[in-house]
């Protein structure tokens, strides 16, 4: 009852934050709203089974290039969305199939690398993607302040779907099974899971929310190159919001990707040139001092330390 | 005129071979013993190249004598990341260790943006060594030493692993961390010894890269990608696996570049590399080393 009200109240002040803000806390709120998809998405894979999925920047890049070419090509805009995640999630289950029964190192650096051939094929590409000189979407005709609604309102539906999915697969088989996956997985596979099909729809669902996300993101910003939708940090940004709340949690993405934007933000402003380095250190003081999450930390305990 | 293409190819393949190899021995050292994939390790490599850089420029030493000096600042490097912070999660899961991995590279190669920018530095010899021409082959002396130096070192990696005691207290602690710790072997300190070992490879290596490549910071992934791909190729965990997979990267992008163009080489190797995860995810060789 009392998380439903709290995110009853979340939900209220999100669709509040158009009506009673300006068009720069908008486009913040839309980013955490496009990192917590991120973030619930590498949930399914890293957090539910356990994988350590380094490709959230392939789903992305994927899914914004492919919606960014369907767009050029005279497809309207949600259309464009909806094939961008797609595209992602058969690009998603054919590579879950070949790359899933790697473990551990392995199958993080196999995810790692796909990004990376991706960006360079897509960079080769020339005559389709227009290769390094990026891609123009082109512009909606409307008004900036009509235009920022719109595409925040946009990006509430698909995380809203995205944590609407999180929660049903959480309490069906499918959740308990990826679960199980984590714990152990020749065990689930001895007690009749079917691990490979439960994993790479792990894979797939990750992939189809990040890559309609990816599209989104093409015609919201209007052009993109494959420096910037295949970057690293897209895939390591979703795994330190996890790790932030605790992985596994279902609204710990949510929040972990709020508090992560605002950080994130914080130190673009104060360290302008040095923003990837200090990220680099709150990755490694969370891992280290904060292993379990922020949300294990016992308040209660800590406010007493510190009153005393 | 097609053989000599053919051998000169495979020449430039092999002289290239040699120095990825030097990167991966220490790249696949950390992997192997410590089970940590050392993102950090590009970063060393550039770092490597800086130093023998101004080495060369301040001090006039040539850089295949800051081979000594590069592995050295290296070694204290790694050591101290080491014992200082790595150490606190080396038996954690993967996902862990490689996001403070990343952590720390970020850190770290941010921090060498700051301080040498991303302009690529290019050290020119004042005398170079000229150029060895055989049979219609060609192949630059400058390279060529630094492929023999490098493979030297990887053999030396090789033989400390093998028979000195430090080395011998490394495989031990990889085989089995207890009982190497009853026999009185300090864990803590041979994770750090490890892990500066592998720093001190990668500096080796960007020292001795420095007379061929360009010098940045962002170059960094380049070639940290590559050690990943030969531990791959060669199997995880051997300095042995680690030459054959650096020389076979070597003659492969040599070979790709020449017939899908220079440009591809990048993408080659990294089909490559997915195609063996999947089909062959224990490399070429197929065991498991330092046991």
């Amino acid at each position: 009852m009392k998380t439903k009200l709290v995110g009853l109240f979340v939900i209220v002040l999100l669709l509040l934050i158009p009506i009673i803000s300006n068009n720069y806390v908008i486009r913040l709120a839309t980013m955490m709203l496009m990192y917590s998809v991120f973030a619930m998405s590498w949930n399914f894979i890293g957090g539910m089974a356990g994988y350590p999925s380094f490709a959230t920047a392939s789903f992305f890049g994927l899914g914004a290039y492919a919606g960014a070419l369907c767009q050029v090509n005279g497809v309207p805009m949600f259309l464009a969305w909806v094939i961008g995640g797609l595209v992602s999630a058969v690009f998603a289950w054919v590579l879950g199939l070949a790359i899933l029964h790697l473990k551990g190192h392995y199958f993080a650096i196999a995810s790692l690398i796909v990004a990376e051939v991706l960006r360079e094929v897509i960079n080769s590409a020339t005559g389709i993607t227009g290769g390094g000189m990026g891609l123009n979407i082109p512009v909606l005709r409307m008004g900036v302040d009509a235009q920022a609604r719109l595409f925040y309102f946009s990006m509430f539906v698909i995380a809203l779907v995205t944590l609407a999915v999180s929660a049903y697969v959480s309490g069906r088989p499918l959740g308990f099974g990826l679960k199980c996956i984590k714990q152990n997985e020749d065990a689930a596979g001895m007690t009749g899971i079917n691990t490979t099909i439960y994993k790479t729809t792990a894979f797939t669902l990750s992939a189809v929310f990040t890559g309609g996300a990816g599209a989104f993101y093409a015609s919201w910003v209007n052009y993109i190159d494959p420096e910037d939708v295949f970057e690293i940090l897209i895939s390591i940004k979703p795994i330190v919001m996890v790790l932030m709340c605790g992985a596994g949690a279902l609204v710990g993405p949510v929040i972990g990707a709020g508090l992560f934007l605002f950080l994130e933000e914080l130190v673009w402003r104060n360290f302008l040139t040095f923003h990837v380095g200090m990220l680099g250190l709150m990755v490694v003081f969370l891992v280290i001092f904060l292993p379990t999450g922020l949300l294990s930390v016992d308040y209660r305990k800590f406010l007493k330390k510190v009153v005393r | 005129m097609a053989a000599t293409l053919f051998f000169q190819v495979l020449v430039n393949g092999l002289v290239l071979g040699g120095l990825y190899a030097c990167i991966a021995a220490g790249f696949s050292l950390v992997w192997g013993v410590l089970n940590i994939i050392n993102i950090l390790h590009g970063t060393f490599v550039v770092i490597g190249s800086y130093s023998a850089y101004y080495a060369y420029i301040y001090l006039g030493v040539h850089p295949f004598i800051s081979v000594v000096l590069a592995g050295i600042i290296l070694f204290i490097i790694g050591y101290l990341f080491q014992r200082g912070i790595i150490n606190r999660v080396v038996a954690a899961p993967v996902l862990i260790t490689l996001s403070l991995t990343f952590g720390l590279d970020l850190f770290l190669n941010n921090s060498l943006l700051v301080v040498f920018s991303a302009d690529y530095l290019k050290l020119n010899l004042a005398n170079p060594l000229g150029v060895l021409q055989f049979a219609g082959i060609y192949v630059p002396v400058d390279r060529l030493a630094a492929m023999v130096l490098a493979l030297f070192l990887t053999c030396l990696l090789y033989w400390v692993l093998e028979a000195s005691r430090i080395g011998r207290a490394i495989v031990a602690v990889r085989m089995d961390r207890e009982a190497a710790t009853l026999m009185g072997v300090n864990a803590k300190h041979i994770y750090a010894v490890t892990f500066g070992l592998g720093a001190l490879m990668a500096g080796s290596a960007g020292a001795m890269l420095s007379v061929i490549f360009p010098i940045s910071p962002i170059v960094s992934t380049l070639y940290l990608s590559k050690a990943f791909v030969i531990c791959v190729l060669g199997g995880l965990g051997s300095v042995a696996g680690a030459m054959v997979g650096g020389l076979v990267l070597g003659v492969v992008e040599s070979f790709g570049g020449l017939i899908f163009g220079p440009e591809h080489a990048m993408t080659i190797s990294f089909c490559l590399l997915i195609l063996l995860l999947i089909f062959r995810p224990t490399g070429i060789m197929g065991k498991k080393g330092y046991e």
